[in-house]
């Protein structure tokens, strides 16, 4: 009964193409060369986009991760009595965060740690914070008042208020803002590429400088399905929560 | 027994409570009776300080609740509050074993304590339990929420307008339980409305507030015939006092003992009031009356209404 819904839905076709292109990119071979003759080798082989997506895996996951968390810690922090006076200014600084270009980012970045993953996980962490600082906010602040004012006045301490009703029922919206903020976060790991992260934008920047189109069509392809599936998971992921806050 | 000494809340330079003073006793339903703003809210929620207070002391089975850590003295007594503020995230057995749960009560104690109480709302344990509060209507979201204030066995429950927002016909029958539950447990209770009919219909002692002072506490029947000045009689109203005051009044007080009447018998415990609906509904003037075991006690006549 699960397997046949599992089945019936994009999730799984889209993860399984994905799957396919990343181990089997080779067996598209006859086709590029027909489509793009002359170029050679048609398939990136410097790594194996098996290696460049683990490795981009790796930075999206530790840069969400991290951003999730600071997100969700400073949304409680400036729902809370406490830090209240806080909301407006880590608003504003999340913003800013935003609105500087990720490359920018990197290129502040770089001479203050260095090439490679360093950087890119910082730019990815601060261009990541937003979103999820904003649904964290909404979230919380959305927890009706009557609710809050019945958990404090049957006895609830602050960290029960917060563990047991504030947080589960924020959570919908708190998933959808990392679920926002892993998917921007995939497609600008891409520019890692430039400052010497391994991602699935490096067949993309390669192909770039050597004018190799079939490289940048491979990273490009997979990048794209890497968003999509992730998406799709977080998506089953809110679908499997909403119940709980109805 | 919960004693208010001389409590003051001010915010800024606004007094809301202003050296006020109740004792209310064991087993009293005391209505705290006003318009908006009069500071009968906030009384309530220093109680269970959710609102600090200024000045004075409050005392709940004698003991200061400020000598009381805030959490330890909620969990001791019970609170219903107007948006019931139910957990949408638990089923009707987490909301109601919320408390029980916080003072560690074996998970057999809080399952028997969850179907007792929904026993005592007239809600089928088993149909209920496993329920989520949006699958209920507005008047059993609210009974579970009484239900919820009244799990641990609190030695006090308090009450902010819990019936305000629903339904005229809910509201009745609300109405009626908690009398019920009221007389069932004898708990003390602390019920804040500016329904007047209200009061009069639940309340023990009606303590009457306007701008942070109690300007008269009395029992219902005294408040109705006895105003202590304009404020009162107007608040309670000159119209319709006469219906006011039949619905105070019991049938018991003007019963005939030994006489007999036809017809579906009155409760000796319900109202003039109710009584002049029953004669007027089936156009006649004498009623029968039972007692609570359904024997035949006596009759009413209309002329008994006004005596």
């Amino acid at each position: 009964m699960h397997g046949g819904r599992l089945l019936g839905t994009p999730v799984l076709w889209v993860g399984v193409l994905f799957a396919a292109l990343l181990l089997r990119m080779d067996a598209l071979r006859p086709v590029l060369q027909h489509v793009f003759p002359g170029v050679e080798p048609v398939i990136y082989n410097r790594d194996s986009f098996l290696a460049l997506f683990l490795s981009q895996l790796g930075l999206v996951a530790a840069a969400s991760f991290a951003a999730s968390l600071a997100g969700v810690a400073l949304a409680v922090f400036v729902t809370r009595q406490a830090g209240r006076d806080f909301r407006a200014m880590v608003n504003a600084l999340a913003t800013v965060g935003q609105t500087f270009p990720p490359a920018a980012v990197l290129a502040i970045a770089v001479p203050m740690v260095g090439f490679g993953a360093r950087p890119t996980v910082i730019a990815l962490f601060l261009y990541g914070l937003l979103p999820i600082i904003e649904n964290a906010v909404a979230g919380l602040e959305g927890v009706p008042q009557g609710v809050r004012e019945a958990a404090e006045g049957m006895g609830l301490s602050a960290w029960q208020r917060l563990y047991q009703v504030d947080l589960p029922l924020a959570a919908p919206l708190i998933l959808a803002g990392i679920r926002v903020s892993v998917t921007i976060a995939i497609g600008t790991a891409t520019i890692g590429s430039t400052v010497g992260a391994l991602t699935l934008g490096t067949p993309i920047f390669d192909g770039l400088v050597a004018n190799k189109l079939p490289f940048v069509l491979e990273g490009a392809a997979l990048v794209a399905l890497f968003a999509i599936f992730t998406d799709m998971l977080f998506a089953r992921l809110e679908r499997w929560l909403r119940p709980l806050a109805d | 027994m919960i004693e208010i000494d001389t409590v003051s809340k001010s915010y800024g330079e606004r007094p809301v409570v202003d050296c006020l003073s109740l004792t209310v006793g064991d087993g009293v339903l005391c209505v705290l009776l006003g318009s908006s703003g009069c500071g009968k809210s906030t009384t309530l929620r220093m109680i269970n300080r959710l609102i600090p207070m200024d000045s004075g002391t409050i005392r709940v089975g004698g003991e200061d609740v400020r000598r009381v850590p805030p959490e330890a003295l909620r969990r001791r007594i019970g609170y219903a509050i107007q948006s019931i503020g139910l957990f949408p995230h638990w089923t009707v057995e987490d909301n109601i074993a919320t408390v029980p749960r916080l003072l560690k009560w074996r998970q057999a104690r809080v399952r028997d304590r969850v179907a007792e109480l929904l026993e005592l709302f007239r809600l089928d344990a088993e149909t209920y339990r496993g329920k989520y509060p949006h699958q209920l209507s507005g008047g059993e979201q609210q009974r579970v929420g009484v239900a919820r204030a009244l799990a641990a066995d609190p030695e006090l429950l308090l009450m902010d307008e819990p019936f305000a927002a629903v339904d005229p016909i809910t509201r009745d029958a609300l109405q009626t339980e908690l009398a019920r539950i009221h007389r069932a447990t004898g708990k003390t209770i602390v019920f804040v409305t500016h329904d007047i009919e209200e009061a009069l219909r639940l309340a023990t002692v009606i303590a009457i507030m306007d701008r942070g002072r109690i300007i008269q506490i009395d029992a219902p029947l005294e408040i109705l015939e006895r105003p202590a000045n304009d404020f009162v009689r107007d608040f309670v109203g000159h119209q319709g006092l006469g219906l006011k005051l039949l619905s105070v009044r019991r049938i018991a007080d003007r019963l005939r003992r030994g006489e007999t009447a036809e017809g579906e018998p009155l409760a000796l415990d319900a109202s003039l009031g109710e009584a002049l609906s029953a004669m007027t509904a089936r156009r006649t003037d004498r009623l029968s009356v039972c007692d609570t075991e359904g024997r035949r006690v006596g009759v009413i006549t209309l002329g008994d209404l006004v005596r």
